[in-house]
């Protein structure tokens, strides 16, 4: 247990202006612009923006320059922040289907209605270190081919034509918000992917890893991946409408999973589902390997694995609770160490007494211990 | 029957009217407020207003749908601001914009009130956002140009092992 303490003000203080003099560090190098941090960094800042689940790339870089690039304290900037205003509601349903694309693979087709376009990616690098980017050096401009306006139809919609892939249950009654409600067991789907989009990417890769690995497997296939930007509007009752507020970057998976059937249904795939805010595949792709583990029980699969465990999955993938729940072990607990001691010491007394009384020298004793 | 044709084309009208506005506001939400402003100055309005609700920053959850096309979940918060200013002629005009400028979002609500004046309409049409409009979609046409340079044509090898 944690007891508040008192004092070390003046440490306190004289800590946080040292921390602030060494995020600083020497004043010969230019300080990092907020746009810098933005346009440079742009995968950290939407790393950030992700789990600290709120859109805002100006606020995220600034708290990757805050924190001195920890992402998750930086996550827990942005958190916090969130915490100070109000909400004015909820968007209507972004639709991904009309994704202006900046990006859009597919690993169960080759040829589909659009194409498929590698975009800014990572992918078919040689992982070399580029040296030349150690100064600042010109780079060409991006090529550019008459692109088609052919919508990019999704493979699920796809698969979902011929009969081939489950459809989506449609909407049932209130959208639940573990923002506004504590998480509760047995969680809708709406909750399960709700608390995974903020989630810790790490937490998310390990376990989507542990899948294919044997634990829960689901024979996934990456159906499809897309990246661009989406329009999103907001019905104001002031104005009586929908209106426009702007157009937000986010990459969406589509898992393609081992197929079900039943005496009534006809076997077709299932799928699972990711999203995730800004440019983040590796984000994606977890979460809807995790999202398609939680659905075992659902589509009566054996269960057992962790990552199938919802209870397990659900409280322990927010990296904000998580740090603090560990970070505070480092607080003074200087009363509850007190008690334990205190505690270890009577329970030695005993023993020694219990050890002088059968003879034997309480020297060996500790000798023993030390060795 | 009549009466019936001529209320329906009157909610025509209104649609396209809206759609249009609609069409506006989406324009100025992704315009820089220093760009709006320089159009306005442009316009030269002379309209005397009043700030119907002061410019305000708060959230709104974006909601997604689970699957892409099944029912609605929330993926995240984003920040949006929002004003709203009433002219003296009487039109209301809204500013709802992602991020936290207070400028741009009561600039965009001047914009849109302008635009529901019959008298203005045009100008703004014609000086704020179809200037707007090309320098986004130049942009637009940029990033799906740079896009379509990265195709590719995967094709399947016949293995080795196939061939008898």
């Amino acid at each position: 247990m944690y007891v508040a303490v008192k004092g070390g003000e003046r440490a306190i203080d004289n800590a946080h202006a040292l921390l602030a003099d060494r995020r600083r560090g020497d004043r010969d190098v230019p300080a990092i612009s907020l746009d810098q941090i933005d346009h440079q960094l742009a995968l950290g800042v939407d790393r950030v923006m992700c789990e600290g689940s709120l859109y805002d790339r100006e606020l995220a870089a600034l708290a990757i320059k805050q924190a001195r690039g920890d992402m998750i304290e930086a996550i827990f900037l942005l958190r916090a922040y969130r915490t100070t205003l109000p909400r004015f509601g909820a968007s209507e349903s972004i639709n991904t289907g009309a994704m202006d694309i900046r990006r859009r693979i597919s690993a169960t087709f080759k040829d589909l209605p659009g194409g498929q376009v590698l975009g800014p990616t990572f992918d078919y690098t040689h992982r070399l270190l580029d040296h030349t980017l150690t100064s600042d050096s010109d780079i060409a401009p991006a090529a550019t081919a008459p692109a088609d306006q052919a919508t990019f139809r999704s493979v699920a919609d796809l698969l979902a034509g011929s009969g081939l892939i489950e459809g989506q249950a449609e909407a049932s009654g209130e959208v639940g918000d573990l923002t506004r409600e504590p998480l509760s067991f047995p969680a809708g789907r709406d909750l399960r992917l709700q608390n995974l989009a903020r989630g810790d990417e790490g937490f998310l890769l390990a376990l989507a890893y542990s899948t294919q690995r044997g634990f829960g497997r689901n024979h996934p296939f990456a159906g499809e991946i897309r990246y661009g930007e989406v329009e999103v509007e907001f019905f104001a009752e002031d104005a009586g409408f929908a209106v426009p507020l702007g157009a937000i970057a986010l990459t969406e998976c589509q898992m393609v999973n081992q197929f079900t059937g039943s005496a009534t249904q006809a076997p077709r795939f299932t799928r699972g589902y990711g999203i995730s805010f800004g440019q983040n595949e590796r984000k994606s792709m977890a979460m809807a390997l995790v999202d398609r583990a939680l659905r075992a029980k659902e589509l009566g699969e054996e269960t057992g694995s962790p990552a199938q465990d919802e209870e397990f999955v659900l409280s322990h993938s927010d990296n904000v609770q998580a740090t603090g729940f560990v970070e505070h072990l480092k607080l003074p607990h200087y009363v509850d160490f007190q008690a334990e001691l205190g505690l270890l010491r009577k329970l030695q007394a005993e023993f020694f007494e219990r050890q002088a009384q059968s003879g034997t020298p309480k020297e060996a004793i500790m000798q023993d211990a030390a060795e | 029957m009549s009466t019936i044709n001529s209320q329906d084309r009157g909610n025509d009208a209104a649609r396209e009217s809206l759609a249009q506005r609609r069409a506006a506001m989406a324009v100025l939400a992704k315009a820089k407020a220093a760009d709006i402003a320089r159009g306005l100055a442009d316009i030269g309005s002379d309209v005397a207003f009043t700030d119907a609700r002061p410019a305000e920053i708060g959230l709104v959850m974006l909601r997604g749908r689970i699957g892409g096309d099944g029912a609605p979940f929330n993926i995240g918060e984003a920040t949006v601001t929002r004003a709203a200013v009433q002219l003296e002629t009487g039109e209301t005009g809204f500013g709802y914009v992602l991020g936290r400028d207070r400028e741009k979002a009561r600039l965009a609500a001047l914009c849109d009130a302008l635009w529901q004046s019959e008298a203005k309409r045009k100008s703004v049409e014609d000086h704020i956002i179809a200037p707007l409009r090309q320098q986004q979609q130049e942009r637009r046409a940029l990033a799906q140009a740079q896009t379509a340079a990265t195709r590719v044509d995967f094709f399947t090898l016949v293995r080795g092992e196939d061939e008898r």
